[in-house]
């Protein structure tokens, strides 16, 4: 290694294959949630993850959070194996904030004992917890009243500032958010994504921002890989993403994005109506039976990621 | 988009509409709007401010302890305050239909595709179930399901999130009905799927002239979808114009706050803060006074605590607020 700080996370040919129906009388499918990922993530970035359900990208947040093993391949973190480190150590350098700020959050607990529960772990006392709780409460917009309340007592958007204050309370280097805004309202998710890019610029965090809103993408990231049937088919930077797709499902995807300005009718997307199925991957080109530019080749030939103009792309036809 | 032509009337017209919940919570506030035929109508809004609430009033779906009242409620010209439940029961999914959000929740998982769209058609219109199973096929197909025959003999579990989106759609269309409420139908679904069932809505209405209300948290959706468009906030409309208005010149600081938020692709930039509109709604209870959004609101002054003044704009185009119609030029220059 020379000089050069290593990415804050380096993920290197993952795969997660599940195994489905292991009843009695049900044969086993293998699902390959994430089939071959590789990409890095330099310190102080922003890497959004986009794609449709069933297309991976939670279980590659999950992987990264180390909350389930990879089948094969390694993801680095600070440049150390994930594998070789202990949960503890762990929750020092990575933390999760996920999708649903009324189920992640333990409705029986008070905020204080949400909040500094990661302290309570690492083993660290009462007053220091209080007192580091009472100034993270109050860094991500709540105040130091609400650390006696019930998640029940909370917003919405309160809550899911709560989920970041446990998330940075250990002021952990990465932090991977699992759809942080979807079960928000406009007003409140616009709140959250000021608040993650705030936090992010002063803290100098690395964030993994994982979504289906890739209005929401744009905004924030700075790398986007689109993610289909467990792999990445194009990674690049924001704007050339937005401005220039280069893979016709990157295409589509940008086609579905409704923005607010009325008489321009709902696109004809493009993709036909079959539904992708992570347990049932097409030959060749897994996209190709909805891809509306696919030829004859697209059939059989597996397409292996390439640069095109700056830009990983996976199509045999960019 | 709207056509030029006077409407005759309404297909639903509701006015006065009020609901209120057993712990004195307001939920809808006195609300009026038209649906006209051929036409969608989209009611926006946030959560909690009483837009599907609204409409399980209008098809008398409130759940035990929700009492509604209304100056009027008129579907095709029928007052729908004075019916039974019987005679409710006969309108609903005949002459009017729902969806909901989540298709999943909304098919009975025991029987199959088949089975539960021709109960519907053998309900309101009789007939034979072997007709009925046809009409079904022929609705499938309709609305984009290859294999229909296939399907019917399926279970509402075997089929993926936009297929079942189609088939509840399908179901409403058993008896031809003449008004749709569809309650959020895309937001449990990815946006390409989204996309395409946006686009079969667009379709069926263009094909059969159905009239649409449209419920929807989606400024995005509102704009390619509606004809009109009725903004809610804690269970009032506070403005209500054409979509084309609308989005040209929202008027009521919570629409305007509202469009502030949302990111547009290929336009945001990263370096500058998206607008936010501070605050939370605040519960509504008997006695409340006052403009709901003046906690949140930029603008609020001390009158804003009495009685708001509803205005109107241009003629179709009203916003209840004290504000002129022309503050946002005037706090621009």
């Amino acid at each position: 290694m020379s000089g050069a700080p290593p990415p804050a996370i380096e993920i290197r040919d993952v795969a997660k294959i599940f195994r489905q129906g292991t009843g009695a009388f049900s044969a086993a499918r293998f699902v390959r949630a994430v089939d071959g990922v590789s990409f890095a993530v330099p310190a102080g970035g922003c890497f959004g993850v986009v794609g449709e359900s069933g297309c991976g990208k939670s279980t590659l947040a999950r992987l990264i959070l180390g909350l389930h093993p990879p089948s094969s391949g390694d993801i680095l973190v600070d440049g150390r194996r994930l594998a070789d480190m202990d949960r503890r150590e762990r929750a020092r350098l990575i933390q999760p904030v996920f999708q649903d700020p009324f189920s992640s959050l333990n409705p029986r607990r008070a905020i204080r004992d949400i909040v500094g529960l990661p302290l309570a772990a690492q083993g660290i006392g009462r007053a220091e917890r209080e007192r580091r709780v009472v100034e993270m409460l109050e860094r991500v917009g709540l105040t130091a009243e609400m650390a006696g309340r019930l998640p029940a007592q909370l917003s919405g958007g309160q809550r899911q500032r709560v989920a970041i204050a446990r998330a940075l309370i250990l002021r952990p280097r990465i932090v991977v958010c699992d759809e942080p805004t979807s079960a928000l309202d406009v007003s409140v998710q616009a709140q959250i994504l000021n608040l993650l890019a705030e936090l992010r610029r002063e803290l100098g965090l690395t964030l993994l921002f994982i979504s289906h809103n890739l209005a929401v993408v744009e905004h924030i990231c700075d790398e986007v890989a689109v993610m289909y049937l467990g792999r990445v088919v194009e990674r690049a930077a924001t704007e050339k993403l937005f401005h220039a797709a280069a893979h016709p499902y990157t295409r589509a995807l940008l086609a579905s994005v409704l923005t607010p300005e009325p008489g321009l009718g709902i696109p004809d997307v493009g993709l036909g109506d079959t539904y992708p199925d992570p347990a049932n991957v097409p030959p060749g080109c897994r996209f190709h039976p909805r891809c509306p530019i696919a030829v004859e080749r697209c059939r059989s030939e597996t397409p292996l990621p390439r640069m095109v103009d700056g830009r990983q792309v996976e199509c045999l036809l960019a | 988009m709207s056509g030029q032509a006077p409407h005759p009337a309404p297909i639903l017209a509701v006015e006065g509409l009020r609901v209120r919940f057993g712990g004195g919570t307001q939920a809808v506030r006195g609300i009026s709007l038209a649906v006209n035929r051929g036409e969608t109508h989209c009611l926006v809004g946030e959560s909690g401010c009483g837009k599907s609430v609204s409409a399980l009033a209008v098809m008398n779906l409130l759940a035990r302890g929700a009492t509604r009242s209304a100056d009027r409620l008129a579907f095709d010209g029928t007052d729908l305050l004075p019916l039974s439940e019987r005679q409710m029961a006969r309108l609903r999914g005949d002459k009017m239909a729902m969806i909901f959000q989540e298709p999943m929740t909304s098919l009975n998982p025991a029987y199959t595709v088949g089975s539960q769209m021709a109960e519907v058609r053998q309900r309101h219109r009789g007939g034979t179930r072997a007709a009925a199973l046809d009409r079904a096929a022929e609705l499938l197909a309709k609305v984009g399901i290859t294999a229909p025959g296939l399907r019917l003999a399926q279970y509402p579990h075997q089929l993926s999130g936009g297929l079942r989106q189609r088939v509840m759609i399908a179901m409403a269309l058993m008896c031809d009905p003449q008004l749709l409420i569809a309650d959020e139908p895309t937001t449990a679904l990815d946006v390409t799927v989204q996309a395409q069932i946006l686009r079969l809505l667009l379709d069926l209405q263009r094909e059969l002239g159905l009239a649409i209300l449209l419920i929807t948290h989606d400024l995005g959706i509102v704009a390619r979808m509606a004809h009109r468009v009725s903004v809610m906030y804690a269970g009032r409309v506070v403005e209500h114009a054409t979509a084309a208005e609308l989005f040209a010149a929202p008027t009521h600081p919570y629409t305007h706050g509202l469009l502030d938020c949302v990111p547009v692709p290929g336009r945001t930039r990263r370096d500058v803060p998206l607008g936010s509109i501070p605050g939370t709604v605040p519960r509504i209870t008997a006695g409340f006074t006052g403009c709901a959004f003046r906690e949140r609101c930029a603008h609020a002054m001390p009158v804003c605590a009495g009685e708001v003044p509803l205005r109107e704009r241009v003629p179709g185009h009203a916003y209840e607020c004290f504000l002129p119609a022309d503050w946002p030029q005037r706090s621009a220059a």
